[in-house]
């Protein structure tokens, strides 16, 4: 009990230090404008309607990103992750390419994919492809050898051995990538909206930076996190539905 | 049954398609082929219920490879379940289940399918002797419906005396069959009774002392 009464009072005791340290000009406000500062502009910001227009845009570019890299590198994970031969042939393509900075290869995407929406998503899917195919492919990895001899024994079928032997035996993991991947989306994205977009929380970001209005880079800021926050808690929610069969749920 | 080490499992892996013989062939009499069962099954020691599924489904998975309506593949299940008694279960996770419920599960997966041929590798080892006991008179009364050849790996003499018709004993190193010994036990058994037999006591020291003889004999 005492404890969720800190959990609910350190944050916001943290909000009143902040608040107080500027006004003391202990902090300079022009750096740190105070929670009460912010707060104001955030609510500007919501009544003009742009931060649900920004806000939604890079939604958009997370999710759509997100499906088209999460879905081939699931499915690519579990096939790494059982075939033998499979995992011969990507595993050394996968670590050499996964170390490279995402970020990195932005430029690249935009000459590929051009300026437009198709260049955030290919951004953000190629983060969350690589997170995916390792956590899922290390999933398959940590199954019991006795659900494949199960599967042998009874003749399973390949698309059933898929679907009700890998990807469930590998959830657990699964999910676990689906929430990093949430993380490293948003970062991405946001990251794609500083350089190459007039939309989005990144863009708000970077032109607020440009037009020295630092309230609104906060406003923007705490966007995101509730976005990120907001996005795990629908995973971790979609991932206790699924996972009625663990006896460690409750 | 044999000393540790002998190959038992692997024999009966091998045999069950889930190895292949490094030299040799396993030769099982001409199987049918039916649209609607399986060859062969196996019970596992293990637990091997899967855990995302529920009993029920557990079984029902067992026929994924079968020419059988999703109908006749919930009546099958269902009365393999009601069979080992477990018919309140049928949508409960493994994880809710004692040990004991779960070999009874996949007792009634691999009943199901209705094999010609069922591979059992020590299936209630891991089970206390008294759950052991009640699963080998439910095996017994099972077999008694079916009458399927069984080959069944243990390594207690009084759960191969129970249920067996032949006790092969094998030997290791290498690994090949010390002798055969006929149970002469009439059908249908009470695993609890059968101990009261002279019989039971005669057969179960002269397979102890098989099995002392191959123990003094590896290194």
């Amino acid at each position: 009990m005492i404890e969720r009464v800190f959990r609910i009072v350190s944050p916001i005791g943290l909000l009143f230090l902040w608040e107080f340290v500027v006004r003391v000009h202990i902090l300079d406000a022009r750096f740190f404008p105070p929670p009460s500062a912010i707060a104001g502009d955030f609510y500007q910001f919501t009544v003009s309607g742009e931060l649900w227009s920004n806000t939604l845009i890079t939604l958009e570019r997370v999710i759509i990103g997100f499906l088209i890299g999460a879905i081939p590198g699931t499915a690519l994970g579990l096939l790494i992750g059982v075939n033998r031969w499979a995992r011969a042939v990507l595993d050394p393509v996968i670590a050499i390419l996964y170390p490279i900075p995402k970020i990195a290869i932005l430029p690249l995407v935009l000459l590929v994919f051009g300026i437009g929406e198709a260049s955030k998503y290919a951004l953000v899917a190629i983060g969350v492809f690589f997170l995916m195919v390792i956590n899922t492919a290390a999933g398959v990895r940590q199954i019991d050898a006795i659900y494949f001899d199960v599967a042998r024994s009874y003749r399973i079928r390949p698309l059933s051995f898929y679907l009700q032997v890998l990807l469930p035996g590998a959830l657990v993991n699964v999910f676990a990538g689906i929430k990093l991947g949430i993380g490293i989306g948003i970062v991405l994205a946001i990251a794609a909206e500083f350089s190459a977009a007039k939309s989005g929380l990144g863009f708000t970001i970077w032109n607020a930076w440009q037009t020295l209005a630092v309230e609104r880079m906060y406003v923007a800021l705490v966007m995101v996190s509730i976005l990120g926050y907001a996005l795990t808690l629908i995973a971790n929610q979609v991932e206790y539905l699924l996972l009625p069969w663990r006896a460690d749920r409750s | 049954m044999g000393p540790s080490g002998c190959g038992k499992t692997t024999l009966l892996r091998i045999a069950a398609g889930l190895e292949s013989a490094s030299s040799g062939s396993i030769v099982i009499r001409a199987l049918d082929v039916r649209a609607d069962a399986l060859p062969t099954a196996v019970v596992f020691q293990e637990q091997s219920l899967l855990p995302w599924k529920r009993v029920r489904e557990n079984v029902e998975f067992a026929f994924d490879s079968l020419a059988v309506t999703s109908a006749e593949r919930r009546r099958r299940s269902e009365e393999q379940l009601a069979l080992v008694g477990l018919s309140k279960f049928a949508n409960a996770y493994p994880y809710q289940l004692s040990g004991g419920m779960k070999q009874r599960v996949a007792v009634a997966r691999a009943f199901a399918v209705d094999p010609q041929v069922l591979f059992m590798d020590e299936p209630f080892g891991a089970l206390d002797e008294q759950t052991r006991v009640a699963l080998a008179g439910e095996l017994l009364a099972l077999w008694d419906r079916s009458h399927k050849t069984v080959l069944f790996v243990t390594h207690s003499i009084e759960e191969a005396v129970t249920l067996s018709d032949r006790v092969v004993v094998l030997a290791a190193h290498p690994g090949r069959v010390r002798s055969i010994i006929d149970i002469p036990f009439e059908r249908p058994r009470d695993p609890i009774e059968l101990r009261a037999d002279p019989r039971f006591g005669r057969i179960t020291v002269d397979i102890w002392h098989l099995l002392r003889q191959e123990a003094a004999a590896t290194p």
